[in-house]
């Protein structure tokens, strides 16, 4: 594949209006919120009763939790034959979390995409992930310019990579835009979604300017064997078709404070990950230390993934 | 066999002589750890600075002691022999100014591939006693200290390394609530040719933006 092609990205807001009326298009189907929500009709058709009685996350009560739990570890042992076990950590107090990657010590071997894609119960047949690497010409950081494709050895001469993943942003563009608040920020600067309670209707989508949020065009396919049976409500657990998605910082694992799955498997130690707050972490000496940049910095979502070489 | 060592203590901050309170980590070897891979111990390192409520430690994983050179034999357990660096090198002249492994070609080491600079190899190896490692000023560095003598010429990456910001990490990033796991520099650069070595990507996503004249691919 060659690197000089050019993918256009549907990204709102960008200066080129060409682009913008590509994107608009393609995110949006014919752009009409009728064709947008439609698949919401054909594809929610499995909502159970019980389901659709269900209330808003921030609304139930510990005892209602609990119910819905055990309903969707049952619909995860009839639908995908594992046993799972569905919870739900909250926020600690007095933590944000914060992420950068060092992209002088990338080198773009896709450990990081892999290791999503297990941990987050990710569909098997497209190889889904939260995190896309791009391979960039040196020079820029617009990853308009990147290319996802490569297969040959890494790194290539004249390239440097970039992961790039939901930004968690302290100013989302993707929350104003829900129509009906299924999609929120937490305490600690993650933004989540309640795949119960989303309608599928991809406002958010097109609204994230870094292409960080997919839509479950299927239903998921997962070996019994393969599924990740530590889930989270919020986080990794078999998302239901015709749901948006996206990376949510590993909560499951973060909020029992361990690392996230990409950070692990990183060969190359790139990753940097912990509590902003926190005057001794390490993501605070990198945001002190390191010339930080986030992508598109113009359009003031404010990420709170940064990057930086050394 | 792991053999039981004193414990001994080492502070990167001290090695880089940086001023600042750096020792988030000290690195230290304990007696008897179980050897973890390809006989790297895995040494308990105790919070200098320790996060409050830090319960848990810090664990790097360093050698256990100096190499040893198979000698291809094999003892009646079907263990393979080894010997120390010591049991040749103390009847032997150093060469000091060997600093390639073609030329002349080695004799006995003969499957080093070395590329690290214009290095000689006793600029690392202590001529006075190769179950050691040395520092520029001479001073004898146990292997188990590697770290300390690859810090003294790459000091920006240890310093790095020392915050969290170069060489990883696994486990939590809480130390109140678990242990955290590191890999010592030559786990990830051989000494002798620390390029980092060049990947094969074995992943790729099937998406729209990896197939971009596909439509309605199955995800966004
Ligand atoms: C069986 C004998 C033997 C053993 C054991 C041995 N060496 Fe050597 N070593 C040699 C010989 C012979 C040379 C000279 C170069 C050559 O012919 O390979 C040499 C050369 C070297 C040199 C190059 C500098 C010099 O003095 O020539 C280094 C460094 C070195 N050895 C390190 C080690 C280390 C470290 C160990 C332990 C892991 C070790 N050797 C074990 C035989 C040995
Ligand atoms: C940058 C420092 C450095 C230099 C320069 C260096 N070595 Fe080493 N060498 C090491 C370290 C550290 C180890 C231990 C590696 C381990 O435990 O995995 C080692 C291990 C060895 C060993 C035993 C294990 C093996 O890889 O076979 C031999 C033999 C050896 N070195 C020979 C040499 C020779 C010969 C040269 C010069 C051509 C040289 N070294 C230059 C740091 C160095
Ligand atoms: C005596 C000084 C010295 C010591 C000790 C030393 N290095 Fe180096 N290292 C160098 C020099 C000089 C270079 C630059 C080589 C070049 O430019 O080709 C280098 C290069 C490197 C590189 C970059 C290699 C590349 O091709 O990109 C790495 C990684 C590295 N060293 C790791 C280590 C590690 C790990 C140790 C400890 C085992 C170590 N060094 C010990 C002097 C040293
Ligand atoms: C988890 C693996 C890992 C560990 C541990 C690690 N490094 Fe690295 N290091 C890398 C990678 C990856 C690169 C980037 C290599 C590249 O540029 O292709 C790198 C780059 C380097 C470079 C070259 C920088 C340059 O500009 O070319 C040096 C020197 C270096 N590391 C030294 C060290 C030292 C010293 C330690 C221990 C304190 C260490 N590294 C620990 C993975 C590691």
């Amino acid at each position: 594949m060659s690197d000089e092609r050019t993918i256009s990205l549907p990204v709102l807001g960008q200066i080129d209006r060409r682009t913008a009326v590509k994107g608009i298009g393609a995110t949006l189907g014919l752009g009409a919120f009728g064709v947008a929500i439609s698949p919401l009709a054909r594809m929610r058709e499995q909502l159970s009763a019980e389901e659709l009685m269900q209330k808003h996350y921030k609304e139930l009560t510990p005892e209602d939790k609990e119910a819905v739990f055990a309903r969707l570890e049952r619909e995860a042992k009839d639908q995908y034959g594992a046993d799972v076990s569905i919870h739900d950590p909250q926020p600690i107090p007095g933590v944000r979390f914060g992420y950068a990657i060092n992209l002088s010590v990338c080198n773009g071997n896709g450990k990081c995409v892999e290791a999503c894609h297990k941990e987050n119960n990710h569909d098997r047949d497209t190889n889904q992930s939260y995190i896309r690497v791009f391979e960039m010409p040196k020079g820029t950081t617009d990853f308009e310019h990147g290319n996802t494709t490569y297969t040959h050895d890494v790194p290539r001469e004249g390239h440097y990579y970039l992961p790039v993943q939901c930004f968690q942003c302290e100013n989302p563009p993707c929350v104003d835009v829900c129509p009906v608040e299924a999609t929120w920020q937490e305490d600690d600067g993650i933004v989540v979604v309640d795949y119960n309670w989303c309608i599928g209707c991809r406002y958010c989508q097109a609204a994230c300017p870094y292409h960080a949020r997919r839509f479950n065009w299927k239903k998921p396919t997962i070996p019994a064997e393969e599924v990740n049976p530590d889930q989270g409500y919020l986080s990794n657990r078999v998302r239901p078709q015709g749901v948006v998605e996206k990376c949510h910082f590993c909560l499951h694992r973060t909020r029992e404070g361990r690392m996230p799955a990409c950070l692990e498997a990183c060969p190359t130690g790139a990753r940097i990950f912990g509590n902003m707050l926190d005057p001794d972490s390490e993501i605070r000496w990198v945001l002190k230390n390191k010339r930080v940049f986030v992508l598109k910095e113009e359009l003031g979502a404010r990420p709170t993934l940064f990057y930086f070489f050394d | 066999m792991p053999r039981v060592k004193p414990w001994i203590f080492l502070s990167l901050a001290v090695a880089l002589g940086a001023g600042a309170a750096i020792g988030r980590v000290h690195l230290s070897n304990s007696v008897g750890t179980p050897v973890a891979d390809a006989g790297r111990a895995e040494s308990a390192a105790a919070g200098a600075v320790a996060p409050a409520g830090g319960a848990y430690g810090v664990f790097v994983s360093l050698p256990d002691g100096p190499p040893r050179v198979h000698t291809g034999e094999h003892d009646a357990m079907g263990r393979p022999v080894t010997v120390s660096c010591v049991s040749c090198h103390t009847s032997m002249e150093p060469n000091l100014a060997r600093r390639t492994a073609a030329d002349p070609p080695m004799q006995f080491h003969q499957g080093l591939t070395y590329a690290h600079g214009q290095l000689s190899c006793v600029s690392c190896h202590n001529p006075h006693d190769y179950n050691t490692l040395r520092l520029a000023d001479g001073a004898a560095v146990p292997y188990p200290e590697v770290m300390t003598m690859c810090s003294q010429c790459h000091a920006p990456q240890a310093r790095d390394w020392t915050y969290g910001a170069h060489g990883g990490m696994t486990g939590y990033w809480d130390l109140s609530r678990g242990a955290r796991h590191r890999k010592s520099c030559i786990d990830c650069h051989d000494p002798h040719a620390p390029a980092f070595p060049s990947m094969t990507p074995t992943f790729k996503p099937v998406d729209r933006f990896l197939t971009p004249h596909r439509t309605g691919g199955a995800h966004e």
